[in-house]
């Protein structure tokens, strides 16, 4: 059974290959699309756009009061302010969670996302349970996560149902207090910016590591 | 339309299951299907509106049963049917068959970053006052339309309170009315209404959570 979905698995993917590719031979060959763009637009959202950018809004927000500030009261401009914006970002709100506040984001009809701050939605985001769940169970969501906040703390769920686009700013963990702003980046996961995380210490890397004494 | 893309508050899809580590792409075809949807999006011959509701109009069983790239190729195939921009048969086998392409706006490789950083921005300036004001008590609608629109059914013919009013935006249930440009905007107020979880899922709701959407004046009404 398992060797059969395997195999159910592969034909699909296989006909999805097919399919993407002669639409997209048809339309450069009609000349509505320029090689060239398609690799800029694939480059760009694998290297240039993605969860760093948020992450380095929000570890900004954590030191500077008066980025913070402005971030709570025009999102759009200020995250414009550090160079990332535009498409499916075009109108941005960032929600700060508190001891008392915990938000968290979904987009129940589609997958609206803020891409200039996170990049490209994961699976999940995208998939019917946490479309369906998010709105209706949101403690129970962050269980799927491994997050649990006290029942006392009040869950506020953000539906982008229009062109607004959403980013929590999670709260600075106690441990990284007195860190640098670049450090601290490193701490803001994509999930906390979305909100079914938090923000945590960085996984060590071997490269990450401190030199031995 | 009353849709399965609806999805909020559906049962029976199971636990949310985040994968670790997980790649930005599942397989080549994916990126390849984000580029193309991006580039022939910005030669205009349609809009985010039409892209949505092209998507939410695949057959249900088609939509529950794709992933998230092949529900954007399934409507992008239809968007260029449509408009007789090309046939099955030429999308099938990747030939030129037609007559020679119309005259379309070609989004070349010097204008992508230019392009995404613009963005389509939706906000409109009107000059009529917002009808309702922060704090105001709102009924949603109870309605059904045929059509497209962005109301989600779980939060229609409850009450709720307006707690940010975002000015005027293109109005997706109107701007899909036209097939071609010029599209009509027929921008609306957009607000942020916040509900009671208890309110709209009932008692056995989570009493400590809210949940709000973004929603146009049209779809508003003064609570009773």
């Amino acid at each position: 059974m398992q060797q059969h979905d395997h195999d159910h698995a592969h034909s699909h993917l296989d006909e999805m290959d097919l399919r993407v590719r002669a639409l997209e031979t048809l339309l450069t060959r009609k000349g509505f699309v320029d090689p060239a763009a398609l690799e800029r637009i694939i480059e760009t959202y694998e290297t240039r756009i993605g969860p760093h950018n948020g992450a380095a809004v929000v570890a900004r927000a954590w030191v500077d009061d008066a980025f913070r500030r402005w971030l709570l009261q025009d999102a759009t401009a200020a995250i414009a302010s550090m160079g990332f914006g535009g498409r499916q970002g075009e109108h941005m709100v960032a929600v700060a969670n508190t001891p008392e506040t915990h938000n968290m984001v979904v987009c129940t009809l589609c997958s609206c996302y803020p891409w200039p701050v996170l990049g490209l939605p994961p699976v999940w985001y995208k998939s019917a349970p946490y479309r369906a769940k998010a709105v209706m169970d949101p403690r129970g969501v962050l269980a799927d996560f491994g997050v649990v906040l006290p029942d006392s703390t009040q869950l506020r769920v953000w539906d982008s149902t229009a062109e607004v686009r959403y980013l929590v700013i999670p709260m600075m963990p106690a441990d990284a207090k007195g860190l640098d702003q670049h450090r601290l980046a490193g701490w803001v996961t994509r999930d906390a910016m979305i909100g079914t995380g938090l923000a945590r210490a960085p996984v060590a890397t071997p490269a990450d590591m401190p030199a031995a004494p | 339309m009353n849709g399965v893309h609806d999805m909020g508050g559906q049962q029976g899809y199971g636990p949310v299951c985040p994968e670790a580590d997980e790649p930005l792409f599942h397989a080549d075809w994916e990126k390849r299907a984000l580029a193309v949807t991006l580039a022939m999006g910005a030669g205009g011959q349609w809009n985010i509106d039409l892209s949505r509701s092209a998507r939410e109009s695949l057959p249900a069983a088609t939509y529950l049963g794709s992933s998230y790239y092949a529900i954007w190729i399934r409507a992008l195939e239809n968007l260029i049917q449509a408009r007789a921009l090309a046939s099955r048969e030429e999308m099938r086998r990747g030939i030129v068959a037609d007559t020679p392409a119309p005259v379309f706006r070609v989004l070349h490789a010097e204008q992508v970053d230019a392009s995404l950083a613009r963005g389509t921005p939706t906000h409109r300036v009107v000059d009529r006052p917002a009808r309702f004001g922060i704090g105001d008590r709102v009924l949603a609608r109870n309605m059904h339309p045929r059509g497209h629109t962005r109301l989600p059914r779980y939060v229609r013919g409850h009450v709720g309170t307006v707690v940010r009013v975002h000015g005027a935006h293109v109005f997706p249930d109107q701007h899909v009315t036209k097939m071609l440009p010029p599209f009509d905007e027929d921008p609306q107020y957009l607000y942020t209404v916040v509900f009671d979880a208890q309110t709209l899922w009932g008692d056995a709701a989570d009493a400590n959570a809210q949940v709000s959407v973004d929603a146009w004046e049209p779809y508003l009404v003064p609570a009773p």
